[in-house]
């Protein structure tokens, strides 16, 4: 038996056991972190959904920005869903009042917080025919919750899906992120995207 | 896996799924009372993952007695502007036009609260027909699917609303877990008489035999004052803590705050625990609950 791929999900808030609960699915071992050290043995890594800002204070806290920065300089592939997308943005805008915060920077997007409104207007989506990036997603059911927009893409920044014309599932070298959430759904295909991106 | 619907229109946010999603967002995390805006963005910054709008914590409500009501509209709309994490308020039980207002106020989550004076004495709120989630307090498994049927999309235990102290939660989160574990014990053909007992629908309750677990979020709230509390609740198999007058009512509420937020992220780790635990000054006073009477627990209320 082949040892299985260790896949990291930052776990200081938010839906982490449904990234661990996909990644068992598709035969990986998901491994929490927390700390520097728990970056050390792992093949891939997600940022998962949650609330950007507490997630945020979070790293902080735990002093784990560069450590997760230098994750993704190694080569080694990095998925942000929703709030881990916005925090792999280079750039986050939000209202006047928000108070700002440090991201990872290290997908070339602006990140536009709760873009499309409160909870009230949350809603669940198929992906835009004829964005033919990633046809064998295109009946990926997406859900969005308070979820964010990505804008002002760098031209090394691929568009696989969009919904409405938005770009909802993008990629810059070994980072992914989704402003929607598969983790939500037993649909396990994002995951196993980021997982393709492994080196054997 | 769901079929694509034909032109691709969107499923509204009516959907019990899209519900349950932002409850999923709030796990791991500390949702906290607060009172005005400047006191939502302390929270925010100390890492609360929501806010829960409110004219009195609950303590105070306790002290000053008299009807408790929804919060006012100018409070709730303050607290939105100032803080970008999600804004829950609470309606008095079975008041669904106070819940229509807090809808049209798009408020992120709706508590249906027993801390507030009840307002239907039989009857909750039918909470399907909402574009907002609702949360609603459960002392046992019975209940808990009470309130999922009703269209609830997060349940958290009652505690007791602003005691200070942790032996109702303690209690709600045992009982419910323990329900849980003794039906899935049962065999296919107990179930009918399971529901009967439980005063909740079959199908949920086989539901729940099946998944070995509530099919929404489970959170804890009611007494939850130190770090340690919120460890505890963790422990016990809360998702989420509510945090109510034990941030506001204490010495030093940003400390405060901080620390409950890291201890409910390292719950597994007694070191981060501890951690947390020092520093703090003093804690919300706690009632020692046989000197309330039956009629000061807020616990009781909701049917």
């Amino acid at each position: 038996m082949p040892e299985k791929l260790k896949v990291g999900v930052v776990a200081i808030q938010g839906d982490f056991e449904a990234h661990a609960k996909c990644l068992a699915s598709i035969n990986c071992e998901p491994v929490r972190v927390l700390w520097k050290s728990d970056l050390a043995p792992l093949s891939a890594l997600i940022l998962p959904g949650g609330e950007s800002t507490t997630i945020s204070r979070g790293l902080t806290r735990q002093s784990l920005y560069q450590p997760i920065r230098d994750f993704v300089a190694t080569g080694r592939p990095v998925l942000g869903t929703c709030a881990g997308a916005i925090l792999l943005a280079s750039r986050v805008v939000a209202r006047e009042s928000d108070s700002s915060f440090e991201t990872i920077g290290a997908l070339n997007v602006t990140a536009v917080r709760n873009a499309y409104g409160t909870q009230v207007d949350s809603f669940s989506s198929f992906p835009d025919l004829g964005t033919e990036k990633c046809a064998d997603l295109q009946d990926l059911k997406c859900v969005f919750i308070r979820a964010p927009k990505l804008i002002d893409l760098g031209s090394e920044v691929e568009v696989l899906l969009r919904v409405k014309e938005a770009p909802v599932l993008v990629r810059q070298g070994k980072v992914l992120a989704a402003t929607f959430h598969p983790e939500l759904t037993l649909d396990t295909r994002v995951h196993v995207l980021l997982l393709s991106l492994v080196k054997r | 896996m769901n079929q694509r619907n034909t032109g691709n229109e969107d499923i509204r946010a009516r959907s019990l799924e899209i519900k349950i999603g932002l409850a999923e967002m709030l796990k791991g995390g500390v949702i906290m009372d607060v009172t005005t805006p400047d006191e939502a963005k302390v929270a925010e910054e100390s890492g609360a993952s929501a806010v829960m709008a409110l004219e009195r914590v609950p303590s105070d409500i306790r002290r000053d007695g008299g009807v408790a009501r929804m919060c006012s509209v100018e409070i709730i709309e303050g607290i939105q502007k100032s803080v970008s994490i999600p804004v829950m308020a609470k309606v008095r039980i079975g008041h669904f036009a106070e819940a229509q207002i807090l809808d049209e106020l798009g408020v992120d989550f709706i508590d249906e609260s027993e801390v507030l004076t009840p307002a239907d004495e039989a009857h909750h709120v039918d909470k399907a027909p909402f574009r907002s989630p609702f949360v609603c307090g459960a002392r046992n498994l019975g209940e808990a699917l009470r309130r999922i049927s009703e269209g609830a999309a997060m349940i958290r235990t009652k505690g007791e609303a602003g005691s200070g102290n942790i032996v109702e939660a303690v209690r709600h989160l045992r009982q419910l877990n323990g329900d849980i574990r003794a039906l899935a014990a049962l065999l296919p053909e107990e179930m009918p008489s399971a529901a009967k007992e439980l005063q909740a629908p079959l199908a949920l309750v086989k539901e729940v035999a099946d998944k070995q677990g509530l099919p929404v979020p489970n959170f804890a709230a009611g007494g939850i004052a130190t770090p340690a509390d919120a460890a505890l609740c963790m422990a016990l198999g809360a998702e989420a803590v509510f945090v109510g007058s034990g941030i506001f009512k204490s010495a030093d509420p940003s400390a405060r705050a901080k620390a409950v937020v890291h201890a409910t992220t390292h719950w597994r780790d007694p070191g981060e625990v501890l951690n947390a635990s020092r520093g703090l000054g003093e804690a919300m006073p706690g009632i020692e609950l046989s000197t309330l009477k039956e009629s000061e627990r807020l616990a009781n209320r909701g049917w």
